[in-house]
């Protein structure tokens, strides 16, 4: 630490191993990192929504043979990872309910908890992905599927992969996230006096799970 | 604290270029100032580079036939040009560099809110730009900037690299701008209400908006461009029911929103210049700061009118046009308002003063062949000529490229504590706009003429606008060169500055110059509203150090 380091350090502050020494207070500090997470999100929400443009312009185009292609996904598959999805957004906010109020030992089970859901939702979609292969459901020039001849249908399973390829992206780096707060968690890191990292953490899940409730209706029902 | 005029100007014997030494601790350290400078260094380097293209281009434009280059050489000159000039060098340059270093200090924050992803995003330009020249030079692009599909994603050059260069670089804009806007909201001085806040910091507060909300997208698209390459997924090739306009429209839904994270940070400069060097208060401090945020909110919604002969319908490029104009009226404003700052101001002819006038001047004559060519039918003539390269040249290279050079020669002494010489500035500004009108205006003919823009050779009747525009250019390159003998000249051997050279009121020119690491000791309060020239013989008294 420099002298001047310590200079700004020795203010009313300096007993706070977690703030920032450009911040003045905690408060401040907390008000910063939700804003950026939030920021970080739009990002995010902007990303996909290219992706969203092309299956609009191409369910557009090629609306019938959309139609058709949506019918070969499963449905109980889907609707069963909605499921997942929904309840890990759910245990991971009680997971950030419990560390406000100090129960650590509480928080790291139900971010566990929340991680095994993570894992389930992939296995799932890793099933789906291994049926598709097989079928010749696949994207562009790969395909080669018996039941629906292409007429365009090839776009739509392109944009299936695309979307769902980005979106399981997104779960496995939610997921390690999540494993990186646990082991904090565990350690004693967080506390009911500072827990802001589990509540970005926690918005960045349920992101991911926002993301997925639009994918599943677009992709699966209509 | 300002310098009165009599008293020795001082160089701090401590400061944040000397409180920590070696390579490490420059590659290693958080500081904004630091961070600023290295972005200096880096797209300066970019400049060089992308200058050095250029000239062959023009080089090779000296005849209509070949002249030092094959049709390929050529056709990855031009790529290679736009790509350095653009993601490596304009659109990290002024947010890059004097956002950087200025923005916390003329907020009066220790640093920028999130110091470690303001490094993060120095690393991820560097890899960014390292991998898209490493493309460039192993096979090389000929693709132009724009990469359009399906010529891009079936042309059997090496273009993975590049895109993914851009894709990285991408990243880096969005931790900027996202580090920005936060840094606005939270770590303003005690006494800075949104109204006292710099027009600069307006400016790159606009920007910033721009790169969180615009660069996703073409993150994606040349992501998809890539997958596409490599994967043959359909999605921009019409064989395959894919659509290639599709591209158009995700590429300039970014990339028509980038020409503002180019100029509005110019502009931010300027709104710091002219009330400077004229010593008036800025006029129109409100409609100057809003118009920043009008023309962030505009450009998102004019990107059509890259397209007018792309197929798009009546209607959209009715629409798409009248959306470009309202970008013209929020310019305008700024321009009326500058130039009513000048109006009766004390003006005094410094280097950056010379600068704004040239700024002022392509912004204007830039911004009104722009609406010309937002007008359709006027397009259809013009489009892919030189008389649209000439119009983005004269915005990019006549006002961005000045204003990054006003704020270079504004912003010199509080970078480096030292003085660049006046003589040799005024010298080589005249150069650069001379030979800036003398490179471009021959282009406005050359289009207008209907010679196609990125075309290896050209019909003889072209040859003298050619060689003039080629001749141009090389007073243009010599103005740089000059500058870049005093500049580094003034870094070792220039006069000391003192705190504040110009008695500039803007609130950066209350610490020290060069400044201490943590900018300042105690965190100043904000009390008299910013650009207050008011009174130009007293002390300023805005901020208790
Ligand atoms: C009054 C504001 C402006 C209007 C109405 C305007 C309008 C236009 C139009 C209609 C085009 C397309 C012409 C064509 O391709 O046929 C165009 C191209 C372009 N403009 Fe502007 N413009 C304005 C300001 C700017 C600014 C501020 C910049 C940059 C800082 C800029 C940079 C560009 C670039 C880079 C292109 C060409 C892109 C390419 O095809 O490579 N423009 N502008
Ligand atoms: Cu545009």
């Amino acid at each position: 630490m420099s002298s001047s380091d310590a200079h700004a350090a020795a203010g009313q502050h300096a007993h706070n191993p977690n703030l920032a020494h450009h911040f003045e207070t905690i408060e401040k500090q907390d008000h910063a990192v939700r804003l950026g997470m939030w920021l970080f999100l739009g990002t995010e929400v902007l990303l996909f929504a290219g992706l969203f443009l092309g299956y609009t312009v191409y369910r557009h185009f090629y609306h019938h043979v959309f139609h058709e292609c949506s019918r070969t996904l499963d449905l109980s598959l889907g609707t069963l990872n909605t499921i997942v999805l929904i309840t890990s957004s759910f245990t991971v906010a009680l997971g950030f309910h419990a560390i406000k109020q100090g129960k650590n030992k509480t928080c790291a089970a139900l971010l566990a908890v929340t991680i095994v859901f993570a894992l389930t939702f992939l296995a799932v979609k890793g099933v789906e992905y291994h049926h598709k292969f097989q079928e010749g459901a696949l994207p562009g020039k790969w395909y080669h599927f018996a039941e629906i001849p292409d007429m365009h249908a090839n776009l739509f399973y392109t944009v299936y992969f695309l979307t769902t390829g980005l979106h399981a992206f997104h779960v496995i780096v939610g997921m390690s996230i999540l494993a990186w707060l646990m082991v904090r968690v565990i350690k004693g890191r967080y506390s009911a006096s500072y827990y802001v990292p589990v509540e970005l953490g926690g918005l960045y899940w349920h992101l991911v799970d926002l993301v997925w409730i639009f994918l599943f209706p677009l992709l699966y029902l209509i | 604290m300002s310098q009165s005029n009599d008293a020795e100007p001082v160089y701090p014997a401590v400061n944040y270029l000397n409180a920590d030494r070696g390579v490490w601790s420059w590659l290693t350290t958080v500081d904004h100032k630091r961070i600023g400078i290295m972005y200096l260094v880096s797209v300066l380097l970019a400049f060089l580079l992308g200058g050095i293209f250029a000239m062959l281009i023009r080089i090779e434009h000296l005849t209509p036939d070949p002249t030092i280059m094959s049709a390929n050489t050529y056709n990855r000159m031009f790529t290679l040009h736009g790509v350095v000039m653009i993601f490596m060098f304009m659109i990290p340059a002024i947010p890059g560099v004097f956002g950087n270093f200025c923005l916390p200090l003329m907020l009066g924050a220790k640093d920028v809110a999130f110091p470690r992803l303001n490094l993060l995003s120095l690393y991820l330009y560097w890899s960014g730009a390292a991998l898209a020249l490493w493309g460039m030079i192993s096979g090389g692009t000929d693709t132009g900037w724009t990469f359009y599909a399906p010529y891009s994603t079936t042309t059997p050059m090496t273009v993975f690299p590049v895109l993914l260069g851009v894709f990285v670089m991408g990243f880096s804009s969005i931790a900027t701008g996202l580090n920005f806007i936060v840094t606005t909201h939270t770590l303003r001085a005690p006494g800075m209400t949104w109204m006292r806040v710099p027009l600069f910091v307006w400016a790159i507060y606009a920007t910033s908006i721009i790169q969180v909300l615009a660069t996703p997208v073409i993150g994606l698209t040349v992501l998809l461009v890539g997958i596409e390459r490599i994967g043959g997924f359909g999605l921009f090739d019409a064989t395959r029911g894919g659509d290639p306009v599709l591209f158009q429209h995700m590429f300039w839904f970014y990339s028509h929103p980038a020409v503002y994270i180019m100029v509005l940070p110019a502009m931010g400069v300027m709104s710091e210049i002219v009330g400077a060097f004229a010593r008036k208060n800025v006029f129109g401090y409100k409609m100057i700061a809003y118009s920043s945020l009008g023309i962030a909110f505009v450009g998102f919604f004019a990107w059509g009118h890259h397209m007018f002969v792309s197929g798009q319908s009546v209607l959209d490029n009715g629409a798409f046009a009248s959306i470009s104009m309202l970008v013209g009226v929020f310019t305008a404003i700024k321009v009326f308002n500058w130039v009513a700052t000048l109006y009766k101001g004390s003006i005094s002819v410094k280097t950056p003063m010379v600068y704004a006038c040239g700024f002022l001047f392509f912004l204007v004559f830039g911004g009104m062949t722009g609406i010309a060519v937002a007008t359709v039918s006027l397009d259809v003539h013009w489009h892919d000529t030189y008389f649209v390269v000439a119009h983005f040249h004269f915005i990019m290279v006549g006002a961005v490229i000045m204003s990054f050079l006003m704020a270079l020669h504004y912003w010199f002494p509080k970078m480096f504590g030292r003085m660049y010489n006046e003589g040799w500035g005024m010298v080589a500004a005249s150069f650069i706009v001379l030979g800036f009108n003398a490179t471009f205006i021959p282009q406005f003919l050359l289009g207008n003429a209907g010679m196609p823009r990125r075309y290896y050779m050209y019909p003889e009747r072209f040859t003298a606008l050619n060689v003039a525009s080629t001749a141009g250019s090389s007073l243009l390159a010599f103005g740089f060169l000059i500058i870049v003998v005093y500049m580094s000249y003034a870094l070792v051997r220039g006069p000391i500055a003192g705190s504040n050279p110009w008695d500039s009121r803007g609130y950066e020119w209350d610490t020290p110059s060069p400044p201490p690491k943590h900018n300042f000791d105690v965190t100043p309060v904000i009390t008299v509203d910013p650009h207050s020239y008011q009174n130009p013989g007293e002390e300023v008294e805005h901020v208790i150090v």
